[in-house]
């Protein structure tokens, strides 16, 4: 388990200097760390589309995004990786929260919580489940992989790691 | 007005300094027949995103003058992108709506846009500047103003239909990108 604060802190590291995204409670504490960071500017959008939109500018202008949504954003967010992100080679790294993680969780959250995996297996996203133990890890992984492949890369955040 | 001429208006009230993002469509195709420049991103998917680019550019290159060329279609899908502009309110960003009542590009299917008013849209949103204009000369005007005074939102009265056998866009996403990031050092350098 981390800190909302190191889990930031961690993010910066890696080099991460602007962030958009549409919230969920996994991700609370990290958008409250962020929203008094000027190190790593929170942009809220209104939509998962429109956050990954808004970090493809920010990728533009210089800037190494991150786009943080629930896995139900996910859904939006099909189009613009198939035909923005992966198809100019953006690259960013999608923090998505784990709902409906091993079938426990409301109703609303359980078909996505099943099927996001394979979503991003299709979509050919290279992705990292962050650990309890050493979230570090897959965060270095996936910041490996988005330089190799140059394409949006995600991490999962399930319930309970970061507090 | 027919909208490759709007696109001709736009070129020329510009001062070549300017980042551009042109939509999906007919847009990028009139746009990049008009004049092919590193400083244009044509957006050939992702409909509806060519705001959200632009406010992403705009909200990280403070220095850097950003125009969006978008048709009523793409401002349609992604209504929300007006109240984010509004609400961050950057100052160099202009978004311009080439508004023809429809999906052109794929066949003149009708959009809502001849009674929802988009400019009030924007307005109530907090654009510093919205306006709807039908003249070559209105549009060239107001462009020159809201230059660094944004966020501005000019709705264009256009034509329906395109200019025939126009090209579609030779560059590969990848080189429109890459040169496009190329353009944005030469302009921060």
């Amino acid at each position: 388990m981390v800190s909302a604060s190191q889990f930031c802190g961690m993010l910066k590291s890696h080099g991460f200097n602007f962030c958009s995204g549409v919230p969920c409670t996994i991700l609370k504490d990290i958008i409250l760390c962020l929203s008094s960071d000027p190190d790593l500017p929170y942009i809220p959008a209104t939509r998962e589309d429109e956050a990954m939109g808004i970090a493809t500018g920010a990728y533009l202008a210089g800037k190494q995004p991150v786009v943080m949504m629930q896995n139900s954003g996910l859904g939006s967010s099909i189009n613009p990786l198939a035909s923005l992100d992966i198809l100019y080679r953006i690259p960013m790294l999608l923090l998505i929260s784990w709902r409906g993680y091993q079938g426990k969780d409301a109703p609303e959250h359980l078909i996505m919580g099943e099927a996001m995996l394979k979503l991003l297996e299709a979509l050919g996203i290279p992705y990292q489940v962050i650990s309890e133990d050493n979230p570090e890890t897959a965060i270095s992984a996936s910041v490996k992989s988005m330089r190799e492949r140059g394409i949006p890369v995600a991490a999962i955040l399930k319930s309970g790691i970061v507090q | 007005m027919k909208r490759y001429d709007a696109i001709c208006a736009i070129v020329q009230a510009l001062d070549g300094n300017e980042l551009l993002i042109s939509s999906n469509g007919m847009i990028s195709r009139e746009l990049i027949t008009v004049r092919d420049s590193p400083q244009n991103f044509y957006m050939i998917g992702s409909m509806g995103l060519a705001s959200s680019i632009g406010l992403g550019l705009a909200i990280s290159l403070p220095k850097a003058q950003i125009v969006v060329i978008e048709g009523d279609g793409n401002v349609l899908m992604n209504m929300g992108s007006i109240a984010t502009t509004g609400h961050f309110a950057p100052r160099n960003l202009i978004q311009i709506v080439l508004d023809n009542e429809c999906h052109d590009s794929t066949g003149g299917q009708p959009t809502v846009s001849n009674t929802a008013k988009l400019e009030d849209v924007a307005r109530a949103s907090g654009y510093h500047m919205a306006a709807r204009v039908t003249t070559e000369a209105e549009l060239g005007k107001i462009l020159r103003q809201s230059l660094g005074k944004g966020p501005a939102f000019v709705l264009v009265k256009v034509e329906k239909g395109s200019v025939k056998g126009i090209a579609r866009v030779s560059h590969s996403p990848e080189e429109i990108r890459s040169r496009f990031q190329q353009a944005v050092r030469s302009l921060s350098g």
